[in-house]
């Protein structure tokens, strides 16, 4: 199960993360924190017009939290802010483990951390990214 | 080999078989010999200890009074009223801060504190820090772990009343001077609370050699079940401090205005007590005797030494603490470059081996020596070389599954 979980997707997100870096010009940025594991990122987007034009993160944490958070703003950069919090909804639906496999297709490299749903212990590090982009979106509004 | 060196007493491993469960500083697999012992306390002799006036509440009284008398001889106590039973070390150390500090610590005051303390050793002291007006500081170490006698008499002002440490940190593995410490501590008119939490259950204590005023360790943590715990005090000490929880079966006569208290140890062990775990613990005590310190010790060397000097070869493995194996008691605390602690654990995990990642509820000192999580493996008597083996490969195997080259 977490062999599946270790897969080359995962691993080359957090190898080589496209979105770690800083973001000039952001419109908003938000820390997040899982203070029991020690991850940490800060998560920045530029929002322009209702839409995520860009977006970065800097931090650490584990393959996880890290892999989940690249793979996310691959994800929402370019959507909507509702697109972006929809996909957020589909990724708990996903760890949560009632999302169905339309669904899942919409999430496309974000089901490689499907098995997390498996693994409670390491929920809250699929779910850091996530969390932080929400709380920053829903905040920004 | 001593059979009892062995997994053979342990049922764990034989649903477990290839399990390499290294994770002993967060708690013990339990031998047959204490799970049999805490199941014929139940079915042969449980009723409500220290109550009854029948004959089934005076057996349970004497199996769980055995019990203290047990740890009493364990730990070398001049009497069972310095024996107290609580739920665990956590609870202990709680009891000694609310207790303790109530009578001994005045606004002003201060309480010294090691920095690599667990939590459970840190938050009581602070919490009570707060409620008296006193001054928290903290004593901090090398970036071996280790304390010295001269730091803490440095350390030291007339204000101090409470300086506390544990004799062995669940992060370094190191033992503390606690015996010089607890001398100089005296000196000062400080008293000494050692948590014991990691070293009772691996080298021989024994409290009137060590001087600590108070000691306190976990059952769970030394083959017996949870929920048992042990606070030890001296009783002059103990006879001057008010109750923890109040409650039933710790007074003498209660009336609407107040209650006079029971007798120590009773004193600090309100509301219904935990016998099946005091059976269970004395059946831990028995089993340990059986194969001895020195066997435990040296056992747990051993395995400690081959783990070590192989870690130690490995350009990307960072060891905390000390670099002599026999300065870490059974616990290796370590980092692997470019791999999370936690990717660490899972990757572990699915080769069959248990070890623990975070910060060991030790936050403070990993923000002191500036690494937010670590890995950590520790051993029992009861591992082997084989565990260890696991563990190195798996170690080894690490990266290049993380998709590093090597």
């Amino acid at each position: 199960m977490e062999n599946e979980l270790y897969g080359q997707v995962l691993l080359d997100h957090n190898m080589h993360p496209f979105h770690k870096h800083e973001l000039e010009g952001a419109t908003c940025s938000h820390e997040g924190i899982n203070p029991s594991c020690g991850d940490d990122i800060v998560l920045k987007l530029t929002v322009k017009d209702g839409v995520v034009t860009d977006g970065a993160f800097q931090g650490s944490g584990c393959a996880i939290s890290q892999a989940s958070a690249d793979i996310m703003l691959e994800l929402v950069i370019g959507r909507s802010v509702e697109e972006a919090l929809h996909l957020k909804d589909l990724f708990s639906k996903m760890i949560e483990g009632t999302i169905t496999d339309e669904e899942l297709e919409e999430l496309d490299e974000a089901g490689a951390l499907q098995n997390v749903s498996h693994m409670p212990a390491r929920v809250k590090c699929a779910m850091l990214g996530w969390r932080t982009l929400e709380t920053l979106l829903k905040e920004d509004e | 080999m001593n059979k009892l060196m062995s997994k053979a007493d342990f049922p764990v491993f034989e649903k477990y078989p290839s399990l390499a469960y290294l994770d002993n500083a967060a708690t013990t697999q339990k031998p047959r010999q204490v799970l049999e012992a805490v199941d014929r306390y139940y079915r042969e002799e449980n009723a409500n200890p220290l109550r009854g006036l029948y004959g089934l509440s005076v057996a349970a009284t004497e199996a769980y009074e055995n019990a203290r008398e047990k740890v009493r001889t364990f730990i070398g106590a001049k009497s069972t009223r310095e024996i107290v039973f609580t739920r665990n070390a956590t609870e202990s150390l709680n009891l000694a801060a609310h207790s303790l500090g109530r009578v001994f610590v005045s606004e002003g005051d201060e309480v010294l504190v090691a920095i690599s303390e667990h939590h459970s050793d840190m938050l009581p002291w602070q919490g009570l820090a707060e409620e008296r007006g006193a001054e928290i500081s903290y004593l901090e170490c090398s970036e071996e772990g280790e304390y010295t006698v001269e730091a803490l008499e440095k350390a030291l002002t007339p204000k101090t009343k409470i300086f506390a440490i544990a004799q062995i940190s669940n992060v370094y593995g190191r033992v503390n001077p606690i015996k010089e410490m607890a001398k100089v501590c005296h000196h000062n008119g400080t008293l000494l609370v050692c948590d014991g939490a990691q070293s009772v259950p691996h080298i021989a204590v024994d409290v009137q050699e060590l001087g600590a005023d108070i000691l306190v360790f976990s059952g769970h943590k030394m083959l017996a079940p949870m929920g048992i715990g042990v606070l030890y005090g001296r009783q002059e000490l103990l006879e001057k401090m008010p109750p923890f929880l109040t409650g039933g079966e710790m007074i003498e006569t209660v009336t609407l205005c107040g209650a006079t208290y029971a007798e120590l140890p009773h004193k600090f062990e309100a509301g219904t007590v935990n016998a099946g775990g005091a059976v269970g613990l004395g059946a831990a005590i028995d089993y340990i005797n059986e194969i001895g310190f020195e066997n435990i010790e040296r056992r747990e060397a051993e395995l400690t030494a081959l783990a070590f000097e192989q870690m130690k070869d490995i350009p990307y493995v960072h060891i905390i603490g000390s670099e002599k194996a026999q300065e870490h008691c059974g616990i290796i605390t370590f980092t692997v470059e470019g791999v999370h602690p936690h990717d660490i654990a899972a990757l572990m995990d699915m080769e069959g081996v248990a070890v623990r990642a975070g910060h060991h509820c030790a936050q403070p000192l990993h923000h002191f020596i500036g690494i937010p999580s670590t890995a950590r493996m520790s051993l029992a008597f009861y591992n082997d070389e084989q565990d260890v083996e696991k563990f190195i490969t798996a170690l080894k195997g690490l990266r290049r599954k993380m998709g590093y080259g090597e």
